[in-house]
């Protein structure tokens, strides 16, 4: 075993269980240390999500416990188990598990998590069973164990060459001694066979025959489907609604009103109407005339919090410091330059493919059953019983597979108004489902933000000093995916710097966008540091690199948080990728005529970035992205190639999409945008070629989810200014800014 | 009281003459293989071929399909370039969600038929009303290349 995975401490305390299949055969379950909140310190041993079953005719089955929002996880999760057990991989069978912390651990699909921290478990998992399947033949064939090899589910004894199938010997090895996962040997990288090998997706067969694999897709006998209609003014509370209209469509079942219990992320005032067709259903919904109470909610809008947000940075921050090093004020004062910019970036929407829907059937014994596409299951069926005065695991949950997820899905309204709505009707089931429109306007949306940068060069164009006031939105208490990190760089990397934010009200539910936080922040700081080393002569990545020269890498925090293992930020690994984005890239050469190259780092979800855009101005005056050269660092392996790259190159044009063309606008309290066609998610021809490469540093490998997205935006930005000398500081651009100033 | 033709099946439809065609397949005839994305023919999830052609369902009415063939992703393996599109589709991993994809090969499949071997462009207009909001977009665009490539193959 590396010397990391002893100093990732998981493996000496996991804990693994195995014990006969009733048909004959094995299972191992495994468990390791829970898995601290945050820094909350010890936790208690709750199971792994790995779970492994050998049957007498050999067939492997894993369960793929995390849910799948097209990250890929269904098959990489079981790959890693895969690999070590040495099963061969195109005989095995993938299963979704259901949601049960008591049985999996955490179940979450967000942070990309996932890599981090089911890299070693996962493997042991594998490797105890290998071990355990090993000890049933030696016994069977009378030989030491440790001289038996194994290879794609098959034990071959090498002295005599006698063959045994894994399931030969699988009922003989549920009786075996289950293994210590700390003195367990796992594969030496290069012997690695599944891992780092290219594979399809393992629902990818059922998805290109259109079989019936989403949440969606649900059928039950004697299903019913539903719509919600709910206030298209956030905050508001419903006056009354004519659900005998409604009633009265032919095809409508029934109507009825909802009154709603917890926060926007629970269940909120509705009206939900039950046909045997949903479209049915939903038409019926034009008959409510619903009445809300907006409170003075409808008094709030994009542009208000526009003017609020710049009338509160042309003062002093109102509220705390959140990062602080040395005296700002005196750098100010003493420097030879200084810079003082406007950075603002939207609300945006998730808009996964899929639109928001479960299906729920409260059975007549009184427990609730729910088929939900949902990236936090565990939340959900807590929150659902909690709302229904049931105990959880009077809550069935079966996760499915889901079209996209993007962050919306960590939040569960949706399935809570599935779950008052079946509480409704018991004994049938009912699929609730959302228009696009009801998506577009009731998400939690990716927070609106406003920057006010101040930089100050000394006499040798160091950059001295750095000041951030940022402009944010208040969240009572819960986590605001707003939140602009303390330690963001250039944080720790110039001597005198600050971070301090005001806040403003607003009733517009926020949450998780993929990169969150980051997806905005990276284009604030690079776009802002491009115009840094401008005034200081010099080019993006040397300025960067300059800042982190000479400095260490930070100790890995004690620990480690929910997702698994933290390393310490290493300004080695973001010189590595700097370097290679250079390198690989025609940055500092002179570009095609009307096209420039820009340029972004970032690091986010402990994955570094560089990334080169390569962009122009079409005649339309839309930005126009010809070629993105991307250096990631996430550590030695990559796990799945196939899946790797998917996610890069999507979370690259997503980011290029955003900055390019979408807002969110609040307008009278309201969402002003509705579907597609006034929120342009990038299609075919916008989408550019993407040249990846990996910078494998010795470090174990991380996820691959959101950290590719963030520094895209900058390196668009940047390039377009090349082009036009108009700096974008405002998302998404300005269409008038393409016009040479 | 419709009369349709899917999948080479004569179906009998009790629902209202303007229920969208996308309705009645997943809802009244449990083909849920054609996906739900936006309802207003902006996002091509819900592509099937009526005649041959690309159509988007959502905004087809049932009642305006009397005489008509739909042919849906149910039966996309039935031809012989909706088979190599399947294949391409899994050569090289187009997906990711996969919640598009369905739409993705009924409008490959459409443009292969009537253009065996479309150039970059003309893949990139046939498939511009279909999102993915993956972005698989380089992908597709290769596995329509590659199956492009063995139907000409097959043909000669
Ligand atoms: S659902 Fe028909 S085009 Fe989007
Ligand atoms: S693969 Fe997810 S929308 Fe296309």
């Amino acid at each position: 075993m590396s010397e990391l995975a002893e100093k990732v401490n998981l493996s000496r305390r996991t804990l693994l269980k195995a014990g006969a299949l009733a048909g004959g055969g094995m299972f191992l379950s495994a468990t390791m240390p829970g898995i601290a909140r945050a820094a909350t310190g010890a936790a208690e041993p709750a199971p792994l999500n790995a779970f492994v079953s050998i049957a007498p005719d050999g067939q492997v089955t894993i369960v793929g416990k995390n849910p799948e929002i097209g990250q890929g996880i269904k098959t990489m999760l079981p790959m890693l188990i895969a690999e070590e057990l040495d099963a061969d991989w195109d005989k095995i069978k993938i299963v979704q598990g259901d949601s049960n912390a008591a049985k999996y651990g955490p179940q979450i699909a967000g942070g990309s998590f996932a890599t981090p921290m089911n890299w070693f478990p996962m493997r042991q998992t594998g490797a105890a069973a290998r071990a355990m399947l090993l000890e049933a033949a030696g016994k069977k064939l009378a030989v030491d164990p440790a001289t038996l090899t194994t290879s794609k589910g098959v034990i071959t004894d090498p002295a005599t060459g006698r063959k045994l199938g894994y399931g030969e010997v699988a009922s003989m090895a549920a009786e075996a001694t289950v293994p210590d996962p700390a003195k367990l040997k796992l594969k030496d990288r290069k012997d690695f066979v599944i891992i780092g090998r290219e594979i399809g997706g393992i629902d990818s067969p059922k998805i290109v025959h259109g079989e019936p694999i989403f949440g969606v897709d649900t059928q039950l006998p004697g299903m019913v489907y539903a719509a919600y209609e709910r206030a298209p003014v956030f905050g508001s509370k419903l006056k009354s609604a004519d659900t005998a209209a409604a009633k009265s469509v032919p095809g409508v079942i029934d109507a009825f009103t909802l009154e709603g219990k917890g926060g926007p992320d629970q269940l909120v005032d509705g009206v939900a109407v039950i046909a045997k067709n949903w479209w049915v259903a939903n038409q019926a919904r034009g008959k409510l005339a619903a009445q809300w109470d907006t409170g003075d909610w409808t008094s709030h809008s994009s542009a208000g919090y526009d003017a609020e947000a710049r009338k509160l940075m042309d003062g002093p921050p109102s509220s705390d410091v959140f990062s602080k090093t040395g005296d700002v004020d005196a750098a100010f004062a003493t420097a030879a330059k200084t810079l003082d910019e406007q950075y603002a970036y939207p609300f945006l929407a998730h808009v996964p493919m899929e639109p928001m829907n479960t299906t729920a059937l409260m059975h007549k014994d009184g427990t609730l059953e729910i088929w939900s596409p949902t990236q936090n299951p565990q939340a959900g069926q807590m929150g659902v019983a909690q709302m229904l005065g049931l105990k959880p695991d009077q809550v069935t949950l079966h996760i499915t597979r889901m079209g996209g997820g993007f962050g919306r899905r960590l939040t569960n309204d949706f399935m809570h108004q599935a779950a008052a709505i079946a509480a409704k009707m018991p004994g049938t089931p009912v699929q609730l489902i959302w228009s696009r429109e009801d998506d577009v306007r009731s998400d939690f949306y990716r927070p609106a933000g406003w920057h006010r940068l101040r930089a100050a060069l000394d006499a040798d164009n160091k950059l001295v000093g750095f000041d951030d006031h940022f402009v944010t939105f208040e969240l009572g208490g819960a986590y605001n995916p707003a939140a602009m990190a303390p330690d963001i760089f250039p944080a720790k990397f110039v001597p005198n710097l600050r971070y301090a934010q005001s806040k403003m009200k607003t009733a517009v539910p926020m949450g998780a966008l993929r990169a969150p936080a980051s997806n905005a922040i990276a284009f604030v700081t690079q776009g802002f540091l491009d115009e840094v080393a401008e005034a200081a002569g010099k080019d993006l990545p040397t300025l960067l690199l300059e800042l982190i020269s000479g400095r260490e890498k930070e100790p890995d925090p004690p620990g480690g948080g929910f997702g698994g293992p933290q390393r310490g930020f290493n300004p080695d690994r973001m010189r590595g990728v700097i370097e290679k984005a250079v390198a690989m890239s025609p940055w500092g050469k002179p570009a095609p005529d009307g096209h420039a190259y820009g340029f972004g780092y970032y690091f986010s979800h402990q994955g570094y970035f560089a990334e080169v855009v390569e962009a122009s101005i079409s005649a339309g005056k839309s930005p126009q992205v010809h070629n993105v050269w991307v250096a990631g660092d996430v550590g030695h392996t990559i796990i799945n190639p196939f899946g790797a790259l998917n996610q890069v190159k999507g979370a690259v044009i997503d980011g290029l999409g955003q900055a390019t063309a979408l807002a969110i606008k609040i307008e009278n309290g309201a969402v002003a945008q509705s579907n597609f066609h006034d929120y342009p998610i990038p299609r075919m021809p916008f989408a550019p070629e993407i040249h990846v490469e990996w910078v494998k540093s010795d470090n174990e490998p991380t996820g691959l989810g959101e950290p590719a997205l963030p520094p895209a935006i900058p390196a668009l930005t940047n390039a377009l200014y090349k082009l036009t000398g108009n700096r974008i500081r405002s998302l998404p651009i300005d269409r008038k800014l393409l016009t040479k100033a | 009281m419709a009369t349709v033709t899917i999948n080479g099946e004569t179906r009998t439809l009790d629902v209202p003459d303007d229920m969208p065609l996308l309705w009645a397949l997943r809802q009244e005839l449990g083909m849920v293989g054609t996906k739900f994305g936006c309802g207003i023919g902006a996002c091509g999830a819900c592509t099937v071929h009526i005649d041959g052609v690309a159509a988007r369902s959502c905004s087809t009415t049932v009642g305006s399909l009397a005489g008509k063939k739909v042919t849906t992703i149910e039966a996309l393996g039935q031809s012989a370039v909706g088979k190599a599109l399947q294949a391409a589709w899994l050569d090289v991993d187009v997906m990711q969600c996969g919640y598009c994809q369905a739409g993705q090969l009924m409008s490959a499949s459409a443009l292969l038929a009537k253009n065996p071997s479309p150039s970059d462009k003309d893949i990139d207009s046939a498939m511009q009303g279909n999102i993915c909001r993956c972005a698989c977009y380089g992908r597709i665009k290769t596995a329509i290349q590659i199956a492009a490539a063995e139907s000409e193959k097959a043909n000669v």
